[in-house]
Formats: structure tokens, sequence, C-alpha cells
């Protein structure tokens, strides 16, 4: 027991460290993860971060939280899995709620505003770069294109509510790669 | 009662989406439009997005500590702007923890699913999709904030922003880092506006 509480201790410090030095999460975390929970811990081997990259695509959340969940419970069990969790979660939760504070302080500041001003047309340079990101990591032809357009068509113009428009597009996807997947038999 | 409100709009919100990061925006974006309109504008939640980027850690986390920081704060005090904060963050984080614990146990068998896969095929490209929707709401807030209108053309403040966001796009994708190109637009953004442009 004592010795697990050791190694929880040391998934919390070592989460924390990756939750308070990376920018973006995400993907920016697995260089990170790796080099804490692989070369210096020994938690999981370089197999583990694939299979844990894998896994997160595919299930719902965070990368950040998805992939410090999965390497806590491999080196502690579900208490590491809940350390390495909030591990990760306390640097941002507390930055957060402190520039929250400040912000409201300086919204009506005007170098503040101009600056959001400006800022704000970076995050939309930003999002664009995202999108392309993300249709390079899409699958192509015909059904996902359709899916694109119909998820953009319905959501920006006819404001349909998102989660029914991903769950359309799940059980499209399904049918239409097992429906290839029974022709190419 | 808002503070449930708030743990469970992000958990459903946490519970939803695949890939993270800016596959939120666009789920975060219709709830809190939604719920919140009132307290948090496009407007404000655009300006999120720059300090989630440029602050350390997950990004879904950053926005959904700032939005029930928010929410919260509307209720009064310090303590309620902290809880507002604590109820989004647990939501936000609470489904991921619970799949990843369950599928953890049989990750070999999760991997190689068919209906995982099956579904994944059509989840991808949705993301793209929605993203691009996420992006036309976000091009409304930066370069018609009063409204659509023709006179909005005859604006320099609208040359500004287009020029603004041309340039930090080819950045962008000349894989400047985000912080850089966060920082630069607002030098930009302060020069212009004291320059009355």
């Amino acid at each position: 027991m004592k010795f697990s509480l050791k190694r929880c201790l040391q998934v919390f410090v070592s989460f924390f460290k990756i939750g308070a030095f990376t920018f973006g999460g995400g993907y920016a975390m697995i260089p990170l993860i790796q080099k804490e929970a692989v070369e210096k811990r020994h938690w999981v081997t370089d197999e583990d971060i694939l299979d844990i990259i894998a896994i997160a695509e595919s299930t719902p959340g965070p990368i950040a939280i998805n992939s410090a969940t999965f390497v806590g419970y491999k080196a502690a069990g579900v208490l590491g899995s809940v350390c390495a969790t909030l591990g990760v979660v306390l640097p941002s939760f507390v930055i957060i709620l402190l520039l929250s504070f400040v912000l409201k302080q300086f919204s009506e500041f005007k170098p503040v505003v101009y600056a959001f001003n400006g800022i704000r047309a970076g995050v939309l340079a930003l999002l664009v770069k995202a999108l392309w990101t993300m249709y390079k990591k899409s699958p192509k032809g015909w059904a996902a294109y359709i899916v694109m357009a119909a998820a953009f068509v319905l959501t920006a113009i006819f404001d349909f509510n998102v989660i029914f428009v991903l769950i359309g597009c799940a059980v499209f996807g399904l049918v239409t790669s097992s429906i290839m997947e029974r022709r190419a038999k | 009662m808002e503070f449930l409100e708030l743990f469970l709009t992000f958990f459903m919100i946490g519970a939803v989406t695949f890939g993270g990061g800016y596959a939120m925006l666009p789920m975060i974006q219709e709830q809190v439009g939604l719920r919140w309109g009132d307290i948090i504008t496009e407007e404000t939640l655009v300006n999120f997005v720059a300090v989630s980027e440029s602050t350390p850690g997950p990004f879904a986390i950053n926005m959904a500590t700032y939005v029930g920081s928010v929410v919260g704060g509307e209720q009064g005090g310090i303590l309620a702007t902290v809880f507002g904060s604590f109820c989004a963050t647990m939501g936000v984080v609470l489904p991921s923890f619970i799949i990843i614990l369950i599928v953890a146990k049989c990750y070999e068998k999760f991997k190689t699913n068919k209906v995982v896969k099956g579904c994944m095929t059509g989840l991808k490209p949705a993301v793209v999709g929605l993203i691009g929707g996420a992006i036309l709401s976000v091009v409304a807030t930066v370069f018609f904030p009063q409204g659509v209108a023709i006179s909005v053309f005859t604006t320099v403040s609208f040359y500004v922003s287009l020029a603004t966001f041309a340039l930090m796009t080819v950045l962008a994708f000349k894989k400047v880092h985000p912080i850089a190109i966060i920082g630069l637009s607002a030098v930009i953004g302060i020069v212009t506006g004291y320059l009355n442009l």
C-alpha cells in the first residue's frame, strides 16, 4: 500500500508537470508523456503510447484527459488514473481561474480591447489551420465528403443540434463502412 | 440550478466530442450561446479561445474552467466563481475518464472493434464540417461585428481585420507557433487601434 501511494504521488507530480508545461493540449502533450511515463518512469511502453493515441482518437473527450487516465491506470490502477487526471487538470484550472478574475478587471481597458480586436482575426487563422489539419486526418471519398457537407450545412445554416448531427454521422459512417466491406467480400 | 446545468452541459460536451481541442469548439459555441448567451457573447468566447491557446493545459479544460467561472461569477462572489469552474471542469473531464477506465481493461478488443471503426469513419469528417460551421460564425464576429451590411466594406477596420487574418493564416500554415500568432495579432490590434483605423 505504501508503495502504491508513493507511485500515485509520482503519477500526480508527473502529470501536473505535463499539464503545466504544454500549450494547446492534446497532441502537444504526447512527447512529454512519452518522456515522463516511458523513458523516466517506465510505467508504459512506446507501444502503449501508440495505442493511447489510437484509443484517444476513437473515444470522446479531450486527448489530454484520455491519455492521462490511461497512463495513470497502467501505472497505479484506478487511484493512479485519478491522480493523473487531477494532476493534468489542476494547473490549467488554477491559471484560468486567476486569469478570469484579471480579465474581468481589464475587459474595458483600451489596450486590451484593441489587442483582442486583432487577436480575434488571429484566432480565425488558427481555426482555418485546425480545419485543414482535421481534413487531412479525415477519411476521404464520396461518403466522407457528403458527411462533411451535411454537418456543415445542417449546423451552420439550419441550426441543427450538434449532438444529433454527430450521432447521425456516426450511424452513416457505420452503415457505409459495413456496406463497403460487404462489397469487398 | 446554474451549477448543475454547468456540470451537465459540460458532461454532455465531454461525452460527445471526439478528437479534443478545437473539435469541441462548435459544441461549446452552440451550448454556451443557447444557455448563457446573455453573459458570454460570441466575441468573448473567441477572445477566450486565444487565451486558452496561450495558457498551458488542455484547450477543453481551459474553456470549461473559463465558462464555469463566468457563469458561476454571475451568481456572485469568489466562491461561486470557483465552484462554477469546478462544476464545468469536472463535467468535461468525467466522461472521458470513465470511458478510458473501461476501455483500458479491454483495449485490444476495442481497437479492432468494427462498430467503433465504422462510427469513426463518419465522425472524423463530421468534425471537419462542424469546425467549418464554427469558423463561419467566427468570421461573422471578426469581420461583421455590427452585423452584415454593405457599409462594412467601406470601413478601414474591415480591411485591417482582413489583412491581419490573411497574414496570420500564411504564418499558421508556415508552422509559426500559435502563441506567436496570437501575440503578433495582439500587437497589430493595439497599433491599429491607437491609429484609429
